[in-house]
């Protein structure tokens, strides 16, 4: 490290301070939903601000899972079916259809690339009510597969895989060839085992996107039977009488798997967003 | 083995190869275009069937009544309100985003110590949904009892409480709008102007240090902004085409509880007049025709912001 100037020390002090402001400014939502789920509904209201309850009441969690008008057991099990059928499936269907677009010579190639990229221009704006429309028509409307079904398919990361594999060393596929592997035998043996950094990238940001995604659970999951643990969140937001520890409770159980996978998987995470943010 | 079956044999042995390359090709294709084609096709043509349609009660087009779902919604204030509503929110939130993620990626780039941690930190707001930070939004951040953490702040300064969501003036619940979606995506944008920091290659500002260019906004006006022109590009087309799309947080923040309709009335985007329309009041014809006039709007905007930044520069930045 160079040596810095006084006037440069000052002017890192300064951008420190400001970055440390901003992540106390950051953090204090998650502080927040933590307090409230540890206190009483009067403690909760009190005009006397208090930073943390004194005896945390870890019972609010214990009411909400044995309440029944919540949900949110159906909820977090809805959400955890629909979020790990979409991350299985749709790495899946991508990685093929990429691998096929980047590796598999064919005279569709470039017409069926060009669909891809056509749908990839679709906005969820246009869709939703004809998707709707479709799905009470086949008769999707309040079932789980009706939620998952639509979210199997995305062209972007069809469009991501492609890239991927354009790149994806030549040497491996033609070790299979010599062994006689067949093109689904390479994929399967070769080529998927190879892309696991990418899998693992794209499909945890496949994952969180589920997870969190509200509007089209809310269209086509009427029934509590089919709702996700967002729609169990905005219900109690929307309900007639809101029991503030109970909403908080759930908002951190809504929220604490996620922040654990970003914790843990950020590497692959900041991988998945720049490689996806550069290919606009 | 004469020369003429030889080459007919062989001619027969590409043909068949060829027969079973296409034939992969579209064993590969099939799960994943039949899908794209359920599920975006179909609803495309349905819905602009469904759009010419008086559909009431009905997701079934057919009783067709030509562009009047479109001429009606272009007449009726609440829908004009709502496109209004997100052009306001658009140009709030995209040049804020734009400036705070850029300024995060800057400031956290060039810090020697603690980068993971700050990096970290913004980014992890991101992990959250929006259902669940509305829902933090509105029963505790800016709640507009003297209980609410806000109130709570400005309490502290002797200031009375703030309905920060239910009044429609002076507008706070644009601060509480564009603060939450501030809030959950500068940490994504922050990520990919960050990747694209790295990519700088050093030497560029060792010639400009040559070149007597120190000044810090100098340089970041003459190398580092350009060099980030691909990743900027980026940032405002996908931050511009969630804005136009914006439906959670409306939902969640301003929508009514039990029977009230709450104070979505201050600020209805056209998603959740889509919503309305179709959802609830049963108008698919009308809600189908709203979802393609906000497309061709997300069209028009992502068309003119390629032009102004120049189509093939998202490229050369790289």
């Amino acid at each position: 490290m160079r040596a810095r100037t006084l006037g440069q020390k000052l002017q890192l002090a300064l951008r420190y301070a400001i970055l440390c402001a901003l992540s106390i400014l950051f953090l204090l939502p998650f502080y927040l939903i933590l307090r409230n789920a540890l206190m009483t509904d009067a403690q909760i209201t009190s005009p006397h601000w208090q930073w943390f309850p004194l005896q945390p009441h870890w019972e609010n969690f214990r009411e909400l899972f044995a309440d029944k008008t919540a949900f949110m057991w159906v909820g977090l099990r809805n959400s955890a079916i629909i979020a790990t059928t979409t991350l299985v499936l749709q790495m899946l269907f991508s990685s093929m259809a990429g691998y096929a677009l980047a590796r598999i010579p064919s005279r569709a190639s470039r017409s069926v690339f060009g669909s891809v990229l056509l749908t990839l221009m679709i906005p969820g704006a246009v869709t939703f009510v004809p998707t709707f429309a479709m799905m009470a028509w086949v008769g999707g409307v309040n079932t789980l597969w009706g939620v998952i079904a639509p979210g199997l398919f995305s062209a972007f990361s069809i469009f991501l895989f492609r890239q991927f594999y354009l790149g994806f060393p030549t040497e491996i596929e033609e070790a299979g060839m010599m062994d006689g592997l067949g093109y689904a035998g390479i994929y399967w043996r070769l080529v998927l085992p190879n892309s696991r950094a990418v899998l693992m990238s794209l499909g945890v940001l496949a994952f969180v996107g589920t997870w969190n995604t509200f509007l089209w659970p809310l269209v086509v999951g009427q029934n509590p039977s089919s709702w996700t643990v967002q729609i169990v969140l905005s219900t109690f937001l929307t309900g007639q009488t809101v029991q503030l520890h109970e909403l908080f409770a759930a908002a951190l159980v809504a929220v604490l798997p996620l922040v654990v996978v970003f914790l843990f998987m950020q590497r692959y995470i900041v991988e998945g967003i720049t490689f996806s943010g550069g290919k606009e | 083995m004469t020369t003429t079956t030889q080459t007919a044999r062989d001619g027969e042995n590409r043909a068949r190869k060829r027969l079973g390359t296409e034939l992969s090709f579209w064993g590969f294709v099939t799960p994943a275009m039949a899908g794209l084609v359920l599920f975006m096709a179909i609803p495309m043509v349905w819905g602009f069937l469904l759009s010419l349609s008086r559909a009431q009660n009905t997701i079934h087009f057919g009783h067709f009544i030509g562009v009047r779902n479109y001429t009606d919604l272009l007449t009726d204030p609440e829908f004009l309100n709502s496109l209004w509503t997100i052009f306001v929110f658009t140009l709030f939130i995209v040049p804020t985003t734009f400036v705070f993620s850029l300024w995060l990626a800057i400031a956290v780039h060039n810090i020697p110590r603690g980068k993971a941690f700050f990096r970290t930190v913004f980014f992890i707001p991101t992990a959250v949904s929006y259902a669940a930070a509305s829902l933090i939004a509105r029963m505790s951040f800016y709640s507009g009892q003297s209980n609410g953490f806000a109130n709570h702040i400005i309490g502290l300064f002797g200031l009375a409480p703030i309905q920060w969501i239910g009044t429609a003036s002076p507008p706070w619940y644009w601060l509480v709008l564009v603060s939450v979606r501030l809030w959950l995506q500068v940490g994504f944008y922050m990520i990919i102007f960050l990747a694209a920091l790295q990519q700088i290659p050093r030497s560029l500002y060792e010639a400009a240090a040559l070149d007597g260019a120190s000044g810090g906004f100098t340089v970041f006006r003459y190398i580092t902004l350009p060099q980030l022109r691909a990743a900027t590009v980026s940032v405002l087309l996908l931050n511009l085409i969630a804005a136009f799309q914006a439906f959670d947080e409306f939902y969640n923040i301003l929508g009514g509880s039990g029977s009230s309709s709450g104070n979505i009335g201050l600020a209805r985007p056209p998603l959740v007049y889509i919503y309305n329309v179709a959802l609830s009041s049963q108008d698919f014809g009308r809600g189908a025709a709203g979802g393609f006039i906000i497309t061709f709007i997300i069209v028009a905007f992502t068309l003119a912001q390629s032009r102004l930044f120049g189509f093939g520069s998202a490229k050369e930045g790289r």
